[in-house]
C-alpha cells in the first residue's frame, strides 16, 4: 500500500478532518461555485479583498466531496487567506503545474507550502480534479473580482 | 466456471506472477472473449464488404453475415428480426424511440403514427431510479410535446413496488420506462406487473434492459413490451453497437430519428418514404463487424447457458451482500440479505467519500465503479453523492468477490474513521 499512502499522506488525512476555511462569508467581492459531475463534488468559494482589490482578507469556502478535493480545500484556505492576489496567482500556477507533473520532478516548496503534499495526487490523473476543486474555484473567483471595479478608488 | 476465464485475454496471468486484478466493472463493460475478438477480426480480414450495397458476391456474403447476426440476437431475446434494430448503443436506442415519438407528435408519419403521438397533458412514467439515459431522452420529449413527465418515488433502499408504480398512473399515461435491472441497486423490476399496468392504462412500455439481457434469460416478446433498449459491450461483445428492440407494429410506424441513405424506398426533392422496421432506422454505414462479433458473443454465452449465468451471478451477489452486512459502517443500497438480485452491489462506506473507496480498492487490485454510475436522482434521493460499485460477470470467480470485501473491510480504518454509525468527514 506504499503507493496508497503516497497519496494520502497522513497530512492529507488530517486536512481533511480539519476543514480550514469551512464556512460562509458574508458580503463576499466574489463568490464561484465549482462542481465535477463524474462524482458530484462541489464547493462554493468565497472571497473578500481589500479596498485596492489586491489582497485577499478573507477567504471562505463550503463543499462535500472526496478526502482530496476538501483537503485541498482546506489546505488553500490556510495558505491564500491573507496574501496579495499576485501572489495568490502564483501559488495556484505552481499547483496546477505540480499537479500535471505525473508525479516527476520536486515540487517547489517554497511556493507551495504543506500544498506539496499533493505532488503524489498527479501521480494518479483520475484524480487531479478532485485535488484542482478548490483551486480552480479561487481562481475564478479572482478573475471575477479583477473584472469587477474597485468598489474604492 | 474457472475454465472459461482462460477463453479471456484480459484474465491471463502477468509476466511477473503477480496477483491478477479483480475486475468487479463489468455492469459499465465486460471483458470480451478471444472468440469473440476472434470473429470480429476474422469478418474484417476476409468478409470485409458494404452491406445492403451494389450487387456483387462480396456484398452479398457481407450482407448474409450482417442478417444473420440480426436474426442471432432476435432469437436470444425472443423476438422477430424485423423486432431487431442496430444502434449505436443503448443510450442510442432510447433516444430513438423517445425522438421518434416526438416526430410523431409533431405529424412526422402521417395517420399511421398517430397512435404514439403525445399531446399536452399526456404523461410518461419513469423511476427515480432510472440511469439517466432512460431518464433525460424523457424529459426532452416532454418539453417537446408538452406531455408531464412522472416518477415513481424509491424507499430508503433504493427500491419501489408494482403498487407505487400504480399510483403514478392515470389515464394520461402514455409511456412507462423502466429499467429491467437497476445499474445501482441491482433490483429486478417486476416487469409482469409494470406490463399489465400500464398496458391497462393504454401506456406503452420501454425497458432499458441494458443490465439484464447480459445476464439473464431474456424473451421480450412474452414479457409483452413494446420497446426495449441494451448494449453489446456489457455482454461480452463490441463497442460501438447496440439493439433497439421494437413490437414489429411500432417498429413499422415509429418515425426514423434519423434519416438518410438505404433508408428509403422512394425519394423525391421534396419528399421520402421509408422502408419498414428495421432498415427505416438505419441510416448511414452500418457497424458490421460489431454486429458479427455480438452474434458471437450471443452464442457465446448461449453455449453456457442464461440460466447458469444468472445462478452464477446471483449467487455471487448473494456472497458479497451477507459478507457486507457484516461490516460496520458500510451500507447496502437495494435488496438486502436473502432477497434475489442482480449481480451487482453498490455501497456507501459512512464517512469515507466514494472516490476514496474506489482509490483504496484500486490500489489493492479490485476494479469498480465509483460514483453516481449515471443515477444522480436516485443517489440524491438516497442522501448521497456517490456509491461504490462491484459487478460481476459469467467470469467473475469468488475469489475475486471476497478479495473485495476484505479490502472493503479496511477502508474506514485507513481512512481514520471510527467504528460508531456517524457522518464524520462530510457531515
Amino acid at each position: 500500500m506504499s503507493g496508497l499512502e503516497g497519496l494520502y499522506q497522513q497530512i492529507i488525512l488530517d486536512q481533511a478532518k480539519a476543514r480550514h476555511g469551512d464556512g460562509p462569508l458574508d458580503h463576499a467581492d466574489a463568490e464561484h461555485h465549482e462542481y465535477n459531475p463524474t462524482c458530484g463534488d462541489e464547493l462554493t468559494m468565497r472571497i473578500r479583498l481589500d479596498d485596492s482589490h489586491t489582497r485577499i482578507t478573507e477567504l471562505a469556502w463550503q463543499g462535500d466531496g472526496c478526502s482530496i478535493s476538501m483537503a485541498s480545500a482546506s489546505t488553500l484556505a490556510e495558505l491564500a487567506a491573507g496574501r496579495d492576489v499576485d501572489e495568490v496567482h502564483g501559488l495556484i500556477d505552481g499547483f496546477r503545474a505540480m499537479l500535471r507533473s505525473q508525479g516527476q520532478g520536486e515540487p517547489d516548496e517554497e511556493l507551495l507550502g504543506d500544498a506539496i503534499a499533493f505532488h503524489g495526487v498527479s501521480k494518479y490523473v483520475m484524480r487531479v480534479k478532485c485535488a484542482m476543486l478548490g483551486w480552480v474555484a479561487l481562481e475564478a473567483c479572482l478573475t471575477e473580482a479583477s473584472a469587477s471595479p474597485t468598489p474604492v478608488e | 466456471m474457472s475454465d472459461l476465464r482462460r477463453d479471456f485475454p484480459a484474465f491471463s496471468q502477468a509476466p511477473d506472477g503477480s496477483t491478477p486484478t479483480a475486475y468487479l466493472d463489468s455492469a459499465a463493460t465486460s471483458q470480451r472473449p478471444r472468440q469473440v475478438l476472434d470473429a470480429e477480426r476474422e469478418y474484417l480480414e476476409h468478409h470485409l464488404a458494404p452491406v445492403h450495397r451494389g450487387a456483387s458476391a462480396a456484398v452479398g456474403r457481407s450482407t448474409t453475415l450482417f442478417e444473420d447476426a440480426r436474426a442471432t440476437v432476435a432469437r436470444f431475446v425472443g423476438a422477430g428480426e424485423r423486432e431487431i434494430v442496430w444502434t449505436e448503443n443503448a443510450t442510442d436506442a432510447i433516444n430513438m424511440v423517445a425522438l421518434g415519438i416526438a416526430d410523431a407528435s409533431a405529424g412526422l408519419g402521417g395517420a399511421s403514427a398517430r397512435s404514439l403521438a403525445l399531446e399536452p397533458g399526456d404523461e410518461i412514467v419513469v423511476t427515480e431510479a432510472e440511469h439517466h439515459a432512460n431518464l433525460i431522452p424523457w424529459q426532452r420529449l416532454a418539453a417537446k410535446t408538452g406531455a408531464r413527465l412522472r416518477a415513481v418515488r424509491v424507499d430508503e433502499h433504493g427500491l419501489w413496488t408494482p403498487d407505487d408504480l400504480a399510483a403514478e398512473l392515470s389515464d394520461r399515461t402514455r409511456i412507462v420506462a423502466v429499467a429491467e435491472v437497476s445499474n445501482v441497486t441491482g433490483y429486478l423490476a417486476p416487469v409482469a406487473d409494470v406490463v399489465s399496468l400500464a398496458h391497462a392504462r393504454g401506456a406503452r412500455v420501454v425497458l432499458d434492459a441494458c443490465q439484464s439481457v447480459p445476464h439473464r434469460p431474456t424473451d421480450f416478446g412474452a414479457m409483452g413490451v413494446d420497446f426495449a433498449a441494451f448494449s453489446a459491450h456489457k455482454m461480452l461483445g463490441p463497442n460501438g453497437i447496440g439493439v433497439l428492440y421494437g413490437r414489429e407494429e411500432l417498429l413499422d410506424v415509429l418515425p426514423p430519428a434519423r434519416t438518410g441513405g438505404s433508408t428509403i424506398t422512394r425519394v423525391t426533392l421534396e419528399t421520402a418514404e421509408f422502408l419498414p422496421s428495421p432498415h427505416r432506422f438505419e441510416a448511414g454505414t452500418q457497424p458490421v463487424s460489431q454486429a458479427v462479433a455480438l452474434a458471437e458473443a450471443v452464442r457465446y454465452l448461449e453455449a453456457i447457458g442464461m440460466h447458469e449465468v444468472a445462478r452464477h451471478e446471483s449467487e455471487l451477489a448473494a456472497r458479497i451482500v451477507e459478507a457486507v452486512t457484516e461490516l460496520p459502517g458500510v451500507r447496502i443500497i437495494g435488496p438486502g440479505v436473502g432477497v434475489e438480485r442482480a449481480g451487482l452491489v453498490a455501497v456507501s462506506v459512512d464517512g469515507v467519500h466514494a472516490h476514496d473507496v474506489g482509490q483504496f480498492l484500486d490500489e489493492a487490485g479490485i476494479v469498480v465503479r465509483v460514483g453516481h454510475h449515471c443515477a444522480q436522482p436516485l443517489h440524491r434521493a438516497l442522501g448521497i453523492t456517490a456509491s461504490t460499485r462491484a459487478s460481476a460477470h459469467v467470469y467473475t470467480t469468488v475469489d475475486e468477490v471476497d478479495r473485495f470485501v476484505d479490502a472493503l473491510a479496511g477502508v474506514r480504518r485507513f481512512f481514520g474513521v471510527s467504528d460508531a454509525p456517524s457522518a464524520a468527514v462530510s457531515a
